[in-house]
């Protein structure tokens, strides 16, 4: 038997090496990018089921792309194959921009549903002006375009914004390449909080610890991510600025500070607290400031998600003797079960749309994710892991990001929300687990 | 330097009481400094009731990390999902109850564990149940509530990661940790 290992420890915090300013869609792009890259092992990428319906699209190659030394079509068709509702056509070498004619049958006639052409062109003080065009094949028309102002640090983040014009123009959904998503990385007895864009490049670490990390949770705006550390040798809920570095200890009571959930306003957090027996569920200010009991059992209340209205709560309970999904409203009072079938259900996340609930399961023995319709309550089990956890949605409901093990070693995977594409994430030689999606940038 | 003067404080009272007659049951001792009692022969412990030396801090006793002190013992193991204290722990829970009552400025933290099977916060849930149903056995036994914190760290510092019965076993446990090592 070992004996814990005496004293406190301090992890390290980072700032974030980039201003987390708006992206402003219009002619002038003003995001500012880390230009250093921190030598963060990268996560990889790979997709591993095909979709239904995939719209046949054409990304033809920039004109004078080589300028720029990150490619524009390349991250444009790695964005839309990703989200399993296009598939990218090979266009070979084309001499193509944002205002040539173009041969619309004759793509049509290469089975093109789409097409994208478009053009970089030097402008002043080393900028480069980016121009695109969307062409709709079948009814022969255009779909239009933008004209973007960027410096070559920013061709990555213009490329997902393009891939997002595109996919809202021919799937009528928001398009979420240009989100971030949050993980924790294990690598021997170090743990990290990351956060990389949704394609997994350009991870930065929010914070180091040699003790564990847990539960991820986005702020709405973006900002700021709460967190569970187990620094002081129990759990404590921080607040972390992701720009500044700074953090705050918002739940550190005497026992277990867990859970934490933001409201959709910003302004509260839920959160699990054993200060006053068990383990139950509390609402208090962002700051830490005026807690308030919201459940009162002799059972395990636990992972509270506020609904996308922000007037209810749903969590986990094994107040009928099992952990299964229940729903309370914000102001506290009767609590309304969810979940029926099986005997372990845990860890409810909404869809933004409020109208699906994505949660783990277990069936024989396996933990998987499920979605639930709350209208019909029809539930479809999604992933066929042993292992399978942390269920968070895209912004745009279309995809859910969870965790699982393949070989023994904890990776992130991506389905889409009827179950059809996956994709695998993970990062050489480390556990990837408690993925959480961010917020959508706000324009 | 502390330390020296107080086993050897220790050594000489427990060789002084070496000749004291048998008592029947442990008395209760309102104060650890009165260094009152000897070896117990009450019908259900065999040891002797633990008694800190004076002016030490209860905390660094050497009979918490004597392998052959039963309060060396720190960790008590849970069958899967339940909180009950098992028959075979009883012993060390009361060494530990008894300690915690003879020593109020001993402190003592409880980190409740799961196994790594299912939701890592249900998990901590779990954790904190086992941690608490311990704390209220030795709160029973006569420590203060406040000298006891417990806590969780659910399946998140897993002493084994194989996925068998015999590594799950290992992890649903509470673990005693006294000042200073927290």
């Amino acid at each position: 038997m070992s004996l814990p290992r005496v004293g406190r420890y301090n992890p390290t915090t980072h700032k974030f090496p980039y201003a987390l300013n708006r992206i402003r869609r219009a002619f002038l792009a003003c995001l500012i990018l880390a230009t250093a890259g921190a030598a963060q092992a990268q996560l990889t990428i790979e997709i591993t089921g095909g979709g239904g319906t995939q719209i046949p699209i054409a990304v033809a190659p920039f004109q004078g792309e080589a300028q720029l030394k990150q490619g524009l079509s390349d991250v444009i068709e790695g964005d839309l194959a990703r989200s399993g509702r296009f598939r990218t056509l090979y266009t070979g070498p084309q001499n193509l921009n944002e205002s040539s004619t173009v041969d619309l049958a004759a793509w049509r006639s290469r089975n093109a549903d789409a097409l994208v052409v478009g053009g970089v062109y030097p402008a002043a003080g080393g900028r480069y002006e980016v121009r695109f065009r969307l062409f709709d094949v079948l009814k022969q028309q255009s779909l239009g375009g933008v004209a973007y102002t960027i410096t070559p640090q920013q061709a990555r983040a213009t490329a997902h914004r393009i891939a997002d014009f595109i996919y809202e123009k021919l799937t009528g959904d928001k398009g979420v390449f240009s989100t971030r998503i949050a993980y924790v990385v294990k690598s021997g007895q170090r743990f990290q909080l990351q956060v990389a864009d949704a394609d997994g490049a350009n991870p930065q670490t929010a914070i180091t610890s040699n003790e564990p990390i847990m539960s991820p949770n986005w702020a709405p705006d973006g900002t700021r991510i709460a967190y569970v550390s187990f620094e002081a040798r129990k759990p404590v809920v921080y607040v972390h600025n992701l720009a500044t570095g700074q953090r705050q200890a918002v739940a550190n009571f005497r026992g277990s500070n867990s859970a934490p959930a933001w409201s959709p306003d910003g302004r509260s957090l839920a959160v699990v607290l054993s200060r006053e027996g068990g383990s139950q569920m509390f609402v208090m200010n962002a700051d830490g400031s005026n807690v308030r009991r919201l459940t009162t059992s002799a059972a395990i209340d636990t992972e509270p998600q506020f609904s996308p209205d922000g007037r209810s709560i749903y969590f986990t309970s094994d107040r009928g003797g099992a952990p299964q999904i229940y729903r309370i409203a914000t102001t506290g009072g009767d609590v309304q079960r969810v979940t029926f079938d099986g005997g372990y259900n845990v860890t409810p996340r909404l869809s933004p749309d409020g109208k699906t609930l994505a949660f783990v399961q277990r069936n024989a023995g396996r933990f998987q994710v499920a979605a639930m319709d709350l209208a019909s309550r029809q539930t479809q089990v999604l992933t066929d892991g042993n292992r399978d956890e942390s269920p968070s949605f895209a912004p745009n409901g279309k995809m859910i990001l969870y965790a699982t093990e393949v070989g023994g070693r904890g990776v992130l995977a991506a389905t889409s929300s009827d179950g059809r594409v996956k994709q695998r994430l993970s990062v050489p030689a480390a556990d990837v687990r408690e993925p959480a999606w961010g917020p959508a940038p706000a324009n | 330097m502390k330390r020296i003067l107080a086993i050897a404080a220790l050594a000489a009272f427990v060789a002084g009481c070496s000749s004291t007659p048998d008592e029947q049951a442990p008395a209760p001792v309102e104060d650890a400094k009165s260094g009152a009692g000897g070896p117990s022969t009450g019908p259900v412990t065999s040891q002797p009731i633990p008694v800190t030396p004076i002016g030490g801090d209860p905390n660094k006793d050497p009979r918490l990390t004597d392998p052959k002190n039963v309060l060396s013992k720190r960790s008590v193991y849970f069958d899967f999902d339940s909180d009950a204290i098992k028959a075979e722990f009883v012993p060390v829970v009361e060494a530990h109850g008894a300690f915690l009552r003879q020593n109020p400025r001993a402190k003592m933290l409880i980190q409740g564990n799961a196994d790594e099977r299912g939701s890592r916060e249900y998990n901590i849930g779990l954790g904190q149940r086992r941690a608490d149903a311990l704390k209220k056995r030795l709160v029973l036994l006569g420590a203060q509530e406040s000298q006891i914190e417990s806590v969780s760290l659910g399946e998140e510092k897993p002493v084994c990661t194989d996925q068998t019965e015999e590594c799950f076993a290992k992890c649903r446990r509470d673990d005693m940790l006294y000042g200073g090592q927290f």
